[in-house]
């Protein structure tokens, strides 16, 4: 019975609509072009700050904006103490700048469309299946296309971690501006707000921490593309895993995943700090 | 002259609102249009005038419309139909930069839920309106500034609204709407969400500044009390649809039909009567021109056992007792003077609360003296008030 009906050529289709597009090399070749200079850009500028600046910064920006906890500030100079004593430094400035510059598109896109979809529904019921879609699709399957429109190294890490990364920050952006209370739209509308002053004024400040519980997420899931980004050809801790991987060197492995685990615990609580951060009273 | 100006206003809600608009001129109800196209009616043709200067409320239970109807004033809600004047100008039919300005310059509303931005400071909240029209910081600052003070919150420009209370949050509502110097203030159950204590409160604060600002006020609730306390007229909506307006008076002694019978049931009348409300027709007698025979006669007739004595203006001399009249009929007296009393008399003036009447009440078994310049325009006795007070009409002819 299910013989006899043809099998869907949903490969080849793919494949065509993928041979089709590499046509447009110009396009991708300039995105490209503005991804690597983003990553060069964040490399060069942490990497010109000497690793115990860079600690001492961190640790006074741990303290005095993530809500002055002793215990969060000792871990993030702790933590970072120990990948310079590992000697990964360079590959976690290597990575921070992939998840830094996959976090910065996944904004600049995600906020964007987040706001749309929170005006429009129509754009919002288009938008929420294709977000589902992103998030299920397992994420070794972006490498792919990936690849094929922008060859191997960081930037098609970058392009796998905001196809993966972006979802949450565009789904909360919806969510939060959809949840500020109707008084306070009325009440802006009342007093003569235009549209755009509506949304700078009062919508977006009263979405704040809802959009930054987003670009957390973003930043997570960003993080957790590192060691796959590294399957063509990504740098940082990231290859240190998957060579890792490869060797069957656990010792290695455990060290890199390990600094990982640091630079994944210090930015969940610096950026969820900055989302709950409220003025003192 | 009448501020603002509303004809025949309507809001159907539902896709293509037309439909209903047919049913609504052959003067359908709301379940039956509901029922038939699926549309509800928010507002249904509703027309009144606003004085400058008035506080014009607008009464009903949830679900009345009456919160709709506020909102298509300022065009919060698109009306389907209908005009609303402001100085002339029909806002339901300017484009968005005219409404913008309207709202802006003209118009200001204060919400149930206060509507404050919780993010930003007291000052910045009441600057808001100032800051989006692009007033300098310094000016609207102090423009700000000015109205917190007015509303008594000096001292609070700092904080932030979850710091507040809900009376002083609406204060700050209040402010918001004062900073932007219009002169139409729309109120939405402004003050329905605090306790009753603080609500009586923010009502004669409202009534005080009401004083010295002479705003053009609308203000919307569903507690009677606070309407008849604060209103100089009220309308009272009743699915969609005004039932009926007029001054609280108006409302209580006649209220146009059933449903605001029953609203008007279970009001403090004792807190909204006066003397003028509750005096009947008094029984008297001319010494200038009336002895004590056709005193005697007079108050025989009536069943009562003293009478009014005042002179031919109708201005009151005094009281005289049956007792008293009966003796000077037995002297053979023609002169009622001599039996004159008037230290024992209680007087009030026509618009004197009849709170204040009862208790007067209680100090004298006389009648009480209703006068206006002078002159008796009426008398009050217990049974009177009770009357008046249990929703009975009293009536000056009775």
């Amino acid at each position: 019975m299910t013989e006899a009906i043809p099998r869907i050529p949903l490969d080849e289709w793919t494949r065509s609509v993928v041979d089709w597009m590499t046509n447009a090399d110009f396009i991708f070749d300039s995105i490209e072009q503005v991804i690597s200079w983003i990553l060069q850009g964040l490399y060069w500028g942490m990497d010109l700050v000497p690793a115990l600046l860079f600690i001492a910064i961190l640790t006074a920006v741990t303290y005095f904006f993530a809500g002055r906890k002793i215990g969060l500030t000792a871990f993030v100079f702790f933590g970072l103490l120990l990948i310079v004593n590992l000697g990964f430094w360079d590959d976690m400035i290597t990575m921070l700048s992939l998840i830094l510059a996959a976090t910065i598109l996944s904004i600049v896109i995600g906020v964007p469309i987040g706001i749309w979809m929170a005006k429009n529904n129509t754009v919002e019921a288009i938008v929420k299946p294709i977000l589902d879609f992103m998030q299920t699709m397992p994420a070794f399957v972006y490498l792919i296309p990936a690849v094929a429109f922008f060859g191997i190294g960081m930037e098609p890490g970058v392009i796998a971690s905001v196809i993966f990364g972006m979802p949450p920050t565009i789904r909360l952006t919806n969510l939060g501006i959809r949840e500020v209370s109707t008084e306070a739209i009325e009440a802006a509308d009342a007093f003569g707000s235009t549209g755009t002053q509506k949304l700078f004024k009062v919508q977006l400040p009263m979405a704040k921490t809802t959009i930054m519980a987003g670009v957390n997420q973003t930043i997570m899931l960003s993080l957790s593309m590192v060691v796959i980004a590294s399957m063509i050809g990504a740098d940082g801790l990231g290859d240190i895993v998957y060579t890792a991987v490869g060797r069957n060197d656990v010792g290695s492995g455990f060290e890199a995943g390990l600094a990982i685990v640091v630079v994944a615990i210090i930015l969940d609580r610096l950026t969820a700090g900055f989302g709950l951060r409220k003025r003192k009273s | 002259m009448s501020k603002i100006k509303v004809e025949n206003l309507t809001k159907v809600f539902g896709k293509k609102p037309n439909r209903a608009l047919s049913l609504l001129s052959e003067d359908k109800s709301k379940a039956e249009i509901l029922e038939k196209t699926g549309l509800t009616v928010g507002v249904n043709k509703a027309s009144f005038e606003v004085q400058d200067g008035e506080i014009f409320v607008i009464m009903g239970l949830s679900g009345s419309g009456k919160s709709t109807l506020v909102r298509l004033l300022n065009r919060l809600i698109e009306p389907t139909q209908g005009s609303v004047y402001l100085n002339g100008n029909d806002l339901a039919t300017v484009d968005q930069k005219t409404l913008r300005n309207i709202r802006r310059k003209d118009m200001s509303m204060v919400f149930q839920k206060f509507g404050l931005f919780p993010f930003r400071t007291i000052l910045s909240n009441v600057e808001y309106g100032l800051e989006i029209q692009g007033v300098e910081k310094k000016q609207r600052t102090e423009k700000a500034m000015e109205s917190l003070k007015l509303v008594g919150l000096e001292g609070y420009e700092n904080k932030y609204p979850d710091e507040l209370s809900g009376g002083m949050q609406q204060r700050v509502g209040l402010a918001r709407a004062f900073a932007n110097d219009s002169d139409v203030l729309l109120m939405d159950e402004a003050f329905s969400a605090l306790d009753p204590l603080i609500r009586k409160d923010m009502q004669d604060e409202l009534l005080d500044l009401q004083e010295t600002m002479k705003k053009t006020i609308i203000f919307i609730t569903h507690d009677l009390d606070e309407a008849l306390r604060i209103g100089d007229r009220i309308t009272i909506m009743k699915d969609g649809k005004i039932v009926q307006i007029g001054t609280p008076e108006e409302i209580l002694t006649n209220p146009a039909d059933e449903y605001v019978e029953k609203f008007v049931e279970d009001v403090d009348r004792s807190k909204v009567y006066t003397a003028s409300n509750v005096m009947m027709r008094p029984e008297t007698v001319q010494p200038e021109r009336e002895g004590p025979r056709v005193a005697l006669q007079r108050m025989r007739e009536n069943g009562i056992s003293s009478i009014f004595a005042v002179k031919r203006n109708r201005e009151l001399i005094g009281i005289v007792d049956a007792s008293d009249v009966r003796k000077l009929v037995d002297e053979k007296q023609d002169d009622l003077t001599s039996a004159i009393k008037r230290d024992a008399l209680k007087v009030v003036e026509m618009d004197t609360p009849v709170n204040d009447v009862i208790e007067l009440t209680a100090e004298t078994s006389y009648p009480i003296a209703v006068l206006e310049d002078g002159k008796l325009r009426g008398i009050i006795i217990r049974s009177s008030i009770l009357a008046a007070l249990s929703g009975k009409e009293v009536n000056l002819d009775d």
